[in-house]
């Protein structure tokens, strides 16, 4: 059975970072590249780091950022201030 | 920069002191009179400060993001149409996609809106009250911006003229319309579950996300970028699906099988609906993204899978008949354009036969059932149509009671057999397309035998006249224009006009 959990994001320069960190930190994510978006999933849980956004940006980055980012997503939510991150309970 | 955010309060300290730091219980009125809806379907909850909010957003951070949202996407509009943004879509054919959905699915935004201002007031848990209100804000957001995208096309295209009207009053748009009629006339909690679970969490992905992507492919930019705009507020809803069913089914495991009847119902209803959108993706993207049955695949079988098994722990099963419209996704997408292309003269957009290298996709993308059951009729009605004899269908199909879809669709296990089903009600005969349809009839007739069925409200005369042209002037259809068979249309002739101007320069 799949435990597949996923993050859609619009493919523009906002949402690049943010893909950027989640290759990073979750180096089991497959990439999906469609027209104007990208559909990321990984197997279990899916972290995104406000540190690594950050690092990437070059500029502070409130996690709640993403919401002008994002398109979907499939998994249970847990939104911290530093993290924010999708799985499904295995 | 870490001294900084630490001065602030934590997400979810912030979030819980400007959500439920703002309620109370009431005291001159029993709670029960003051949210009279919550538990009259059945949900049992014992303590409402088991809601878990997912997306800790507060009312102050909502309103900056959404107006920047709001500020990112009045700019392309406007630049879509200063720059004649309509002229770089990949062909006129496409712009009838767009037609279906300001008539079809726009206005069930601003149903949406309606349904959430009413449950915003009526649960008296606050976390879900709140994001019920977010929410209600949203929708009116995704209707407005809708229609100021698609009012550019209104200018230059035909069908686009009137899409509040139609959707109440045409056959075709009775489908979705009634799809939130249904939702919006139950409880909150099976509200919840009809839209934000079953619609937004489960099936959204599969109407929205391929379908803006195919806008991205077919350079319509205006439609891209309304439609991952509301998709970002979409993921909060997805959210709010999820989690007022794990509160239904944490509170009271006598709320099992209720959550379980009315994911049943609306998965089969939402998938019904969604019969407009296969035939979208499959026939109306003149560059297409994925098949529907690719779209499917992805969005429902792996997406969906992992969602019931994490649902599995509370003793849920996939929804019901989940296998039959899997099977459909086969199907789906061809008989409901062959049902369009019978009978488009009644309706505000244009259908066609796909061309060769269009059924040759089809044919690749279909490899077990295009070519044995549908390619060869295409290319039939393809002949007689260059023969000067469009086939349109002259009698008016019959209904399904539940979800208002014309009744031709197959058994999917014999795609030559019209699939239909009978219910008895007070000495009457009720007919519905499929098991699921029947099911749900069955379990609350009264409510299904008030359906108003456009071909039963056109043969009692409530419809503007005997004939078809009258009843299509009371849709408010421009005949010849709106309708009909795409080649030779007044918009495949402007198109062609803007073509060959094109190659001049
Ligand atoms: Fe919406
Ligand atoms: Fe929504
Ligand atoms: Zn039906």
């Amino acid at each position: 059975m799949s435990r597949v959990v996923s993050i859609t994001l619009q493919n523009n320069d906002d949402a690049r970072p943010i893909i950027e960190a989640i290759e990073k930190d979750n180096p089991e994510a497959t990439v999906n590249i469609y027209p104007g978006m990208v559909k990321i999933d990984c197997e279990g849980r899916l972290i995104i780091k406000q540190e690594t956004v950050e690092e990437l940006l070059g500029r502070e980055w409130d996690v709640q950022e993403l919401h002008l980012s994002i398109i979907s997503m499939g998994g249970n939510v847990d939104e911290e201030d530093d993290y924010f991150e999708l799985s499904w309970n295995l | 920069m870490a001294e900084k955010r630490k001065k602030k309060l934590g997400i979810k300290q912030r979030y819980s002191m400007l959500t439920r730091g703002l309620g109370w219980d009431t005291t001159y009125q029993d709670m029960d009179k003051v949210f009279p809806y919550d538990n009259y379907e059945g949900i049992i909850i014992h303590d409402w400060e088991g809601w878990e909010d997912p997306f800790r957003l507060t009312m102050d951070a909502y309103w900056k993001f959404q107006s920047e949202k709001e500020k990112k996407l009045y700019a392309v509009i406007d630049s879509f149409a200063q720059n004649n943004g309509h002229l770089g879509i990949t062909d006129a054919r496409y712009v009838n996609a767009l037609k279906l959905f300001l008539t079809g699915v726009s206005p069930l935004e601003y149903q949406a809106a309606r349904g959430f201002t009413h449950v915003g007031r009526q649960f008296r848990g606050v976390g879900p009250r709140v994001a019920c209100q977010m929410q209600a804000i949203d929708e009116l957001r995704h209707v407005q911006t809708q229609i100021h995208s698609m009012s550019h096309y209104n200018k230059y295209f035909d069908g686009l003229h009137s899409a509040p009207h139609m959707h109440d009053r045409v056959w075709y748009l009775s489908v979705p319309k009634s799809f939130f009629d249904d939702a919006r006339t139950a409880g909150p909690f099976e509200f919840l579950t009809s839209i934000s679970f079953a619609f937004e969490y489960v099936l959204t992905n599969l109407l929205f996300v391929p379908f803006m992507s195919g806008a991205a492919f077919n350079g319509d930019m205006a439609t891209v970028t309304f439609g991952f705009s509301a998709q970002s507020d979409e993921a909060r809803h997805m959210t709010l699906g999820l989690e007022v069913i794990k509160f239904m089914l944490e509170q009271d495991e006598r709320n099992i099988p209720i959550v379980q009847r009315w994911m049943d119902k609306w998965f089969w209803r939402g998938t019904r609906m969604l019969a407009l959108v296969a035939m979208m993706m499959d026939y109306m993207l003149p560059k297409r993204v994925m098949s529907w049955r690719e779209a499917w695949d992805i969005y429902f079988t792996e997406a969906g899978g992992a969602l019931f098994a994490d649902l599995a722990r509370y003793g849920i099963k996939p929804p019901k008949y989940a296998d039959i419209a899997t099977k459909e996704a086969e199907h789906i997408s061809h008989q409901a354009w062959h049902i369009f292309y019978n009978y488009t003269h009644a309706a505000a957009f244009h259908t066609w036969v796909p061309g060769k290298e269009e059924l040759d996709w089809l044919s690749e993308k279909y490899p077990t059932t295009f070519d044995k059951y549908y390619r060869p009729r295409l290319e039939y009605l393809d002949k007689e149509e260059k023969a000067g004899r469009r086939f349109y269908n002259d009698t008016l199909p019959m209904l399904c009671q539940v979800c208002q879809i014309p009744m031709g669709f197959t058994d999917m296990d014999d795609p030559t057999t019209i699939s239909f089903e009978v219910s008895e009600y007070n000495g009457d005969k009720y007919h519905t397309c499929s098991l699921g349809c029947k099911d749900i009839f069955d379990y609350e007739p009264a409510k299904y035998v008030q359906a108003w069925l456009p071909v039963h409200q056109i043969y009692q005369g409530n419809c503007g006249g005997a004939e078809v042209p009258d009843v299509l002037k009371w849709y408010n259809f421009n005949l010849g224009a709106d309708n009909l068979e795409y080649n030779g249309s007044p918009d495949q002739k402007l198109w062609d006009e803007w073509q060959a101007h094109r190659k001049k320069a």
